[in-house]
């Protein structure tokens, strides 16, 4: 029974029966979700489980092909965002919205259209007010990538509570989020609920959901398994709790064990297990006092040094955007470096190119897979060798012989266990899942020795979650690799030693065994990147 | 995420081609069957609009429309005109060729004219000091000097793009109306013929000219031509140089990331099509005018980009293509003139073949997809009410 | 010749040239003017207007034939805005709502646009190109007294000023209002300004229709007022200068204003020479517009600035 005032009983947003059918997905199958105020609801799957989907239909960026939405009781058709911020809902989606070269409070009044004239003096105040009920501090006259990503997060809930919210949504707000910027996230929302706001948080991390759900529904293949009230997460222990999200998350039987088992990132409080020793090896890899440049937004790195020996595992955690795509673009000798030393099996790297360091078994398996690691419109087979191109036995006198790529395509395939209708389909038909197997069957075929891995099994389902960490870990018999990463239980199941990367610097190297993951974790605070970037530190002295 | 809508790439819409490595598609005829005539289709349907729409234009001016068609081929076809009509075809592929090759590496070379135009420039002021000279080398030599000249007038744009990624079109364009300037210096300056008053270059003795094919009036530049676009297709389909291009025009991200050296790429693809247009230049001069007159400008560039789209950046479908046009310039020339209009209405024509072929690639790639032929924007822009809303039993899902 | 001796046998700082130079550089500079001023607003919602020459070809003709006719260049500058806004629902239904090639279609109304114009005079007036009166002019009181500059300054047919007004009023909306930050917004980050509940589609459609419209206006000024006379093809690629104008001054009103005065001085520097006794072929003053552009971009070529999400269409869910 409920003790809450009756305007309680008409939940804020109901959600009956959606469906939404995508070219060969049905990413919502006759989904019902009912959003009340004053409640967190988390909504928790996998990816590709259609949360983002459901949201997208109820912040109407998407139609749904049938189904009902009711606002406060009263059917509703939002067929557009505007519809949507109109109706009170708001949203910050998972990818920023934020315009980086404007500043805040123009970002604020991007789309407030009350009157020709940009009301400057009216925003700045309102502001304030809702900086006040955040509780945090916001320059209004900085351009927006100048903002920490916490910052700007709290910006962009500011910018989807401006026109009079009751329904707040929140795609993944945590992943791009340091863990003190996460806590900081979490009292922000106590605080909102209390003004009565219904909050869709859309996470699929268990123990966040556990965390801060009144209410959590589990999706998953676009249905709703199942989903748990307020009452029973306070009532039940969070093992119990665990168990049956789990279930619901993955099904039922012992395909559930087997995944609870196998994929500790549903383990809450995880610890780290000592692996072997590694301070026998060579050094596979070396940075010394490295800088290189950042692009836009996206700091460079400053004064890196890193010691990555043969039969290692290494990994780099740090809060994405952090400079891990400097530094791993440096190694791979995308990016120059301005200063320092890159040395790969002891000898200097750092002036050759991309295809010189491939040659030698330097490689790089890229966190933009479609962006930069494939070209869609080229066949996969072409696609496995584009980093061979004119290179025997692919290539002769610069002549192609397909042949060859096509036989040794078809064993790739098969090794690398890549799912196509054939080496002759198109790269870009694939999953994202096969994309990323198809960029580890190029990067780790034709004597790969040391590899640097770029958030590998960010966006993956469970099972190529698991097959790639295990082919990692392989690395170890004849090479090494290094696996930078945001995801801190990946690098506490994977790596031996892991450094942390803070603003382009690295903070720390920690030897991965029990108490690791606080000691990085205090690491990533021990350098807060909340509030406004300080200016760039006097730079050491130059080479 | 694989959650998201129809997507369409903004390069592949008309301009990016499918690959001409691996067709993709379903296996088994009957797709295949159906895939070409697809093809077919697309690639025709735009031409016979333009050329219906160009009628209608012409009736609107109060022209006849079968007349002026009939006369087109007439004027390009029978009698021999043929043969004229074949010699037009030795530039425009050879430009349309240039032009294929720095498509497809995604890099717009709209500076033909200005290429062309030096080329020719040039030719003109060097050939009749080379008359001492036996025919074959000085053909070569012209030939050399020609598609060097128009790789020269791409390093600009080249270097810029390569270096600091300035916008190619912006900087083609604005060396096309140099190169323009400079040729007409050129004419009127130190390649000017002392001994006529109007400003034209000297005339190339006739026995200095590009040979005869044997048996018709047909210069050998139209083989050049021809040769150039069978190698360039090997080039393209079966060299490493002709993938890396390819990788580069369809993502050049992937292009750094695999390796390849993005800023020799780019500059490599100008000075091969600026060489190519310089060719066509040569074949040009040396194959049917033989001199050159001041604010000469043929205006061969523009008419053939509708073409090397409608081939799909493949330099054998081109051919078909460019004799289709060249009938049509070379016949239009008289048609218009017989209809007392400007010939600049064949301009309207092809551009006329661009706008259709936009139209009917983006209807088909949206009926491949299998999605709706509006887009959101579109459907809500005319508020088409069967159009607005799908149920989940209409939707295919595959 | 040495600059010295250049200066002295010609006479160059007369009072007649520098008045010609001013007078030519504004007469040539307004059709440039508007032009870029248009480009600024499709540049900056991320729409690059390629047909921009053929948009002008399209405002010169149409606005020289209403003038022509009715007697009217007030009219007649209507007409071209509405000659030039032809080509740009073209680009808008093309580019904007179906999300096709901006460069293809782009290239395709500038062939469009120069093509029919010729045909079209052709079938109407012949070989022959008739003229139209000088334009009304007013001054304004006061500051056309003043020597040399003032008579070519301040003495212009009354849209001279209304573009140094729109100039103005550009650069206000730019910085203070809703349509200046959805404009941006739609170039910088179409995905955030349509979250934001403004349509993207909506807001690049009027601004290239503007752009249009003004380059319709450039052109009508062209034909109407600067030569008096329509011939084919007469705007010779001042739709790409208008474009690198834009480009160049960021996307700044003020100052394209001014790099279109800089321009409209070279187009018209052959007069101002000839008038001072010197006689430089016409194909190196064409010429010299696009020396300096070239020149520019290889010393500015770094500072140049175009929206990121120039040139590529929006569809709401797509990648």
């Amino acid at each position: 029974m409920k003790l809450a005032p009756a305007s309680d009983q008409t939940p804020a947003v109901e959600l009956l029966d959606i469906t939404k059918a995508f070219p060969g997905v049905l990413a919502n199958d006759h989904i019902s979700l009912v959003l009340r105020r004053g409640e967190v609801h988390c909504l928790l799957g996998e990816n590709g489980a259609g949360k983002s989907t459901l949201m997208a239909i109820l912040s109407g960026m998407q139609q749904p092909d049938s189904g009902r939405i009711r606002v406060d009781g009263q059917e509703k058709e939002i067929d557009s965002p505007r519809a949507a911020l109109d109706l009170g809902i708001g949203t910050v989606y998972q990818h920023s919205t934020l315009i980086g070269p404007l500043t805040v409070i123009e970002n604020l009044l991007l789309g407030d259209s009350r009157g020709l004239k940009l009301d400057f003096a009216g925003a700045r105040r309102r502001l304030k007010e809702f900086a006040g009920m955040l509780g945090v501090e916001i320059e209004p006259d900085v351009p927006a990538q100048e903002l920490a990503l916490g910052r700007q997060q709290q910006v962009e809930i500011i910018k989807a509570l401006w026109r009079g919210s009751r329904v707040l949504i929140l795609d993944e707000p945590t992943s791009m989020l340091t863990p003190q910027a996460v806590a900081e996230l979490h009292k922000v929302l106590e605080r909102l609920k209390t003004s009565g706001l219904a909050i869709v948080f859309i996470s699929h991390k268990l123990h966040e959901a556990v965390a801060l759900g009144d209410r959590i529904t589990v999706l998953r293949q676009g249905r709703v398994t199942g989903s748990i009230e307020r009452e029973r997460i306070r009532l039940s222990s969070p093992d119990e709790l665990e168990s049956q999200i789990v279930a619901l998350m993955f099904g039922e039987g012992g395909e559930v064990a087997a995944a609870a088992a196998e994929v500790p990132e549903l383990q809450m409080g995880i610890e780290g297990k000592a692996h072997r020793g590694t301070d026998t090896g060579d050094v596979a890899l070396g940075l010394h006092r490295a800088y290189a440049p950042g692009d836009g937004s996206q700091p460079g790195i400053e004064d890196v040094s890193l010691e990555l020996r043969l039969g290692e595992v290494l990994g780099v955690a740090g809060v994405d955007g952090n400079g891990q795509r400097a530094l791993a673009e440096a190694i791979s000798g995308q990016r120059p470096i301005t200063h320092g030393e890159i040395r790969y099996l002891g000898a200097p790297v750092g002036s050759l190119s991309v295809a010189q360091r491939q040659k030698l078994g330097l490689r790089y398996v890229t966190d933009d897979r479609l962006g930069e690691g494939i070209v869609s419109a080229l066949p996969v087979s072409v696609n496995l060798f584009l980093k061979r191109i004119g290179r025997a036995p692919y290539w002769r006198h610069g002549h192609m012989r397909s042949e060859a790529i096509d036989r040794d395509a078809e064993a790739l395939v098969n090794r690398f266990d890549i799912r196509t209708p054939g080496v002759e389909a198109r790269a870009g038909t694939l999953s994202g899942g096969n994309v990323q197997k198809l960029l580890l069957a190029r990067e780790l075929s034709f004597d790969a020795k040391v590899v640097v891995f770029h958030k590998p099994t960010y966006g993956l389902d469970l099972k190529t979650t698991r097959t790639v960490r295990s082919m990692i870990g392989e690395l170890r018999r004849e090479g090494a690799a290094l696996l930078i990463s945001t995801d801190l239980d990946e690098l506490i199941e994977v790596c031996d030693r892991i450094a942390v990367l803070s603003r382009g610097r690295i903070v720390g190297v920690v030897d991965n065994g029990p108490g690791a993951a606080e000691q990085i974790g205090r690491m990533m605070i021990g350098d807060v990147t909340l509030g406004i970037k300080e200016a760039p530190e006097p730079e050491v002295q130059r080479a | 995420m694989s959650d998201t809508g129809v997507s369409i790439q903004p390069a592949d819409v008309a301009v990016v081609p499918p690959p001409g490595l691996g067709e993709t598609g379903g296996r088994g005829r009957s797709r295949r069957v159906a895939a070409g005539r697809n093809l077919l289709i697309r690639s025709l349907i735009p031409v016979i609009l333009a050329l219906i729409a160009g009628g209608v234009l012409l009736a609107i001016l109060g022209r006849n429309p079968f007349t002026f068609y009939a006369n087109i081929w007439q004027f390009g076809i029978q009698q021999g005109s043929w043969e004229d009509s074949a010699m037009r075809a030795a530039p425009l592929l050879l430009i349309g060729v240039g032009l294929t090759i720095v498509f497809r590496a995604n890099i717009w070379n709209l500076g033909y004219d200005g290429q062309f135009l030096i080329g020719a420039a040039l030719i003109c002021g060097i050939a009749p000091h080379l008359t001492s000279v036996p025919n074959v080398v000085s053909l070569v030599v012209l030939f050399l000097v020609a598609m060097a000249a128009g790789a020269a007038w791409t390093i600009i744009p080249a270097f810029l793009k390569a270096r600091y990624e300035t916008n190619e079109i912006i900087t083609t364009l604005m060396m096309s109306f140099i190169g323009v300037g400079v040729a007409n210096l050129l004419v009127k300056g130190p390649f000017q013929d002392p001994t006529v008053n109007i400003p034209q270059t000297r005339v190339i003795p006739l026995d200095h000219m590009l040979p005869s094919i044997p048996g018709t009036r047909i210069h050998v530049g139209v083989l050049v031509a021809l040769a150039a676009a069978f190698i360039a297709a090997f080039v393209l389909k079966r060299t490493a140089f002709g993938l890396r291009l390819h990788v580069l025009g369809a993502n050049p991200r992937a292009a750094a990331h695999v390796g390849l050296n993005v800023r020799r790429l780019i500059v490599m693809a100008f000075l091969v099509s600026g060489a190519l247009v310089g060719a066509a230049a040569a074949a040009d001069i040396l194959g049917v005018w033989g001199y050159m007159r001041a604010n000469w400008n043929p205006g061969y560039g523009d008419t053939v980009i509708p073409f090397v789209f409608l081939a799909r950046l493949n330099p054998l479908a081109l051919i078909p293509y460019i004799a289709f046009f060249a009938v049509l310039s070379n016949g239009g020339d008289l048609a218009a003139s017989n209809a007392n209009l400007p010939t600049d209405f064949l301009l309207v024509l092809v551009a006329l073949i661009l706008l259709f072929m936009t139209v009917i690639e983006y209807f088909g790639r949206r009926h491949d997809l299998g999605g709706s032929y509006l887009t959101p924007g579109l459907r809500k822009a005319l508020h088409v009410p069967l159009l607005r809303r799908r149920t989940a039993a209409e939707e295919p899902s595959r | 010749m040495s600059i010295l001796h250049f200066a002295a046998a010609s006479n160059i700082f007369s009072k007649a040239v520098l008045t010609s130079l001013v007078a030519g550089g504004l007469l040539a500079g307004v059709p440039l003017m508007f032009t870029a001023l248009g480009e600024t607003i499709s540049e900056r919602s991320g729409v690059l207007n390629l047909g921009l020459e053929g948009m002008m070809l399209l405002g010169a003709y149409v606005g020289f034939v209403v003038a022509y006719y009715v007697h009217s260049q007030t009219l007649g500058f209507v007409a071209g805005m509405a000659g030039g806004t032809l080509g740009g629902v073209i680009m808008v239904v093309l580019c904007v709502w179906l999300g096709l090639d901006q460069i293809v279609v782009g290239i395709a109304i500038t062939l469009a646009g120069g093509g029919i114009t010729s045909v079209l005079q052709g079938a109407q007036f012949g070989t022959s190109y008739p003229r139209l009166a000088a334009p009304a002019t007013v001054s304004i009181p006061g500051l056309d007294k003043i020597p040399v500059l003032g008579p070519s300054l301040f003495n212009q047919p009354v849209l001279v000023y209304i573009g140094f007004a729109l100039a103005g009023l550009l650069a206000w909306i730019y910085r203070k209002t809703n349509i200046g930050l959805n404009l941006r917004a739609a170039g910088e980050k179409p995905e955030a300004l349509d979250a934001a509940g403004v349509s993207v589609v909506a807001t690049r459609s009027w601004a290239a229709l503007s752009t249009s419209a003004l380059a319709g206006l450039g052109g009508a000024y062209l034909s109407i007022v600067s030569a008096g006379v329509f011939t084919p093809f007469m705007t010779q690629g001042q739709g790409y200068m208008a474009i690198v104008i834009a480009m160049l001054a960021r996307g700044k009103p003020l100052w394209v204003v001014f790099g279109s005065f800089l321009f409209g001085i070279s187009l018209s520097i052959a007069t101002a020479l000839q008038l001072a006794g010197v006689n430089i072929s016409t194909d190196i003053v064409n010429t010299l517009p696009f020396v300096a552009i070239i020149v520019a971009l290889l010393i500015f070529a770094r500072r140049s600035y175009l929206p990121p999400a120039l040139c590529l269409p929006y569809m709401r869910g797509a990648k």
